[in-house]
């Protein structure tokens, strides 16, 4: 069972637009494509459609904000970092205003589009913003509750969203706590930590690992900022070894945050999987995502790599 | 409605004094941008102490007018109207872009009583602004959003988006003040990007214009009286002004737009404003 995670996300504003009158939807001209016109068709009068100009968008979210609405503001995340980023920064995080920023087609999902349209980078960035919280989604019953939980926290919220079809993780019952990674499996070798698609490619890669006689442990981290210390630092200490995976830069990412964090408290070897230092190019996403070393194929022979490296070295 | 001699007066004493508060802060601080704050004296004065509904003891209430300093670098000017309509201490003007200070080398909304957004990137101002006044039309708020912008400022690309759609949802609750005082940081805007017919390229926009003199009090106040009667379009009052105003070596001069002011001409300064008050 699959579910594309910009479905769930228009239907669940949808949903808590009806009830929370607050909620207020911005789109830059690509509202069919971030599903925002699902809102839009329901609530025309809360729904802001201002053409191609995605720093307006921003900007007029703070302003909605700062009259006690809550403005949920959409276009591709390539767009909402690279063209956004001045009010989200300014008015979003210095401003302190209750802006939820939705990066639609976020990492490689708007394949075909190629890499003027992927967001490898969006991550780092929206990270660096003091009062910024980010959270990825690893399937559309996590996005249901992320979107639900991005309304209740006060202050500027990215959610990092994909186009694709993600295989179901969660059920109806799945409580999604802010901060909180999630152990999706046990294992005493290693553990994996993930987020956004690569959970699923991730619970993939452990299966074949388990077959290779390798206990994999398997968290998803949907909040990377703040990120749960904590888990990270339980992990590294019972299992030694650590790898990331996520569909975004090397540099900045999942990756990033996890090495701060045992560098100071518990260092032991992190392998970071991720976009090396590159841009992709157009194409089927999951060719695209085995091209570039993201799909649970690739995933299983880096970990191997990792593994037997530090194997030979005990 | 014109402003009775009694208010033209009132208004334009208070202007004097805050020339002559604004040249000894910055002259203190050493630091600060004294040509963009004299030019918007008038705008910012008329504004605060005739037409804005503010509230210094309940400065967020929802019914408030709202103001905000697009062209953020004129901030000490503005937080000499808010310390005197007493939104906070006066004692706190001596701490301008100081450590531990509440008033920031740029408006902060999180630190100032009265500062209803930060400021200081050019151009975010009026798209906020935008973004307010449909708020307040949602929140059936009859309130006016007030945002001053700079002319170099024009050239910064968001101004236009927020201008279509500021025009495109009638947002006829935007009065945006352009203090359009010809010069910016590296020379006049004549020189560094000319912005030609700035009216008609409004006006193309689908904003309801009205140019005045922007030292005059009386043709600001008149302005906005009119901008009110708008009925779905927002409005831009085209004040023009002397960067600078009432120094007069300052005047029209772009190194003033952010240059520390000496001893020298600190007190060439003061014995100029201090001669026009009497």
């Amino acid at each position: 069972m699959k579910k594309a995670i910009r479905d769930a996300y228009g239907e669940t504003l949808v949903k808590l637009g009806a009830t929370n009158k607050n909620i207020v939807v911005l789109d830059a001209d690509v509202s069919s494509s971030t599903k925002s016109g699902l809102f839009g068709a329901e609530y025309p009068e809360r729904f802001f459609n201002v053409g191609v100009a995605e720093a307006n968008m921003a900007g007029m979210a703070a302003g909605l904000a700062s009259c006690g609405l809550i403005p949920f503001i959409n276009t591709f995340a390539a767009f909402m970092v690279l063209r956004a980023a001045d009010p989200i920064r300014t008015l979003g995080c210095y401003g302190g205003a209750n802006i939820k920023i939705a990066g639609a087609y976020a990492g490689l999902s708007d394949s075909y589009d190629g890499a003027t349209h992927h967001s490898i980078d969006d991550i780092s960035f929206m990270r660096a913003l003091p009062g910024m919280t980010v959270i990825s989604v690893a399937d559309a019953i996590e996005a249901e509750k992320a979107v639900e939980a991005a309304v209740e926290i006060q202050g500027p919220v990215y959610l990092r969203l994909s186009r694709a079809e993600h295989p179901y993780i969660y059920d109806k019952n799945y409580k999604f706590e802010l901060g909180k990674g999630v152990v999706l499996r046990e294992g005493n070798d290693i553990t994996l930590i993930a987020t956004g698609y690569m959970v699923s490619k991730t619970l993939e890669a452990a299966d074949s690992l388990e077959n290779q006689g390798i206990s994999a442990k398997v968290v998803n981290i949907h909040t990377i900022k703040p990120i749960d210390r904590e888990l990270i630092i339980k992990c590294a200490k019972e299992t030694g070894l650590l790898v990331t995976i996520e569909e975004h830069s090397i540099y900045g990412g999942l990756g990033s945050a996890v090495t701060e964090v045992v560098c100071s408290s518990c260092p032991v070897p992190v392998e970071v999987i991720g976009i090396d230092d590159t841009f992709a190019e157009s194409g089927d996403y999951e060719k695209l995502l085995h091209k570039y070393g993201l799909s649970s194929e690739a995933i299983t022979n880096r970990i191997m790599t990792f593994v037997n490296k530090f194997n030979a070295a005990r | 409605m014109s402003l009775s001699t009694e208010t033209t007066k009132y208004l334009n004493n208070l202007c004097r004094k805050f020339r002559i508060d604004l040249i000894q802060m910055l002259h203190k601080a050493q630091t600060g941008h004294p040509g963009g704050s004299l030019s918007a004296t008038e705008i910012i004065t008329t504004l605060y102490f005739e037409k804005m509904k503010v509230f210094p003891e309940n400065p967020e209430s929802p019914e408030r007018d709202r103001f905000i300093l697009s062209k953020g670098h004129a901030a000490p000017m503005l937080y000499l109207a808010l310390a005197e309509k007493g939104f906070f201490q006066k004692e706190e003007l001596k701490s301008f872009r100081q450590l531990d200070s509440i008033l920031q080398g740029h408006p902060c909304v999180k630190g100032t009583p009265g500062i209803d957004l930060s400021t200081g990137p050019l151009g975010l101002g009026v798209s906020a602004a935008a973004g307010m006044a449909i708020g307040n039309k949602l929140k059936n708020i009859n309130s006016y959003v007030y945002v001053i912008m700079g002319d170099g400022e024009l050239q910064e690309g968001i101004v236009w988006e927020a201008a279509m759609s500021a025009s495109k949802f009638k947002l006829n609750n935007l009065i945006a003040i352009l203090d359009n005082n010809g010069v910016q940081l590296d020379g006049t805007v004549e020189d560094i990007m000319p912005m030609l017919d700035i009216t008609k390229k409004w006006e193309a926009f689908g904003w309801n214009v009205i140019n005045i003199d922007g030292h005059d009090v009386d043709q600001i106040s008149e302005a906005i009286d009119s901008a009110k009667q708008s009925i779905d379009k927002p409005t831009i009052i085209i004040a023009k002004t002397i960067k600078g105003k009432g120094v007069s070596f300052m005047e029209g001069k772009n190194i003033w737009h952010g240059k520390p002011i000496n001893n020298e001409e600190y007190e060439k300064a003061m014995a100029q404003l201090e001669e026009d008050e009497k």
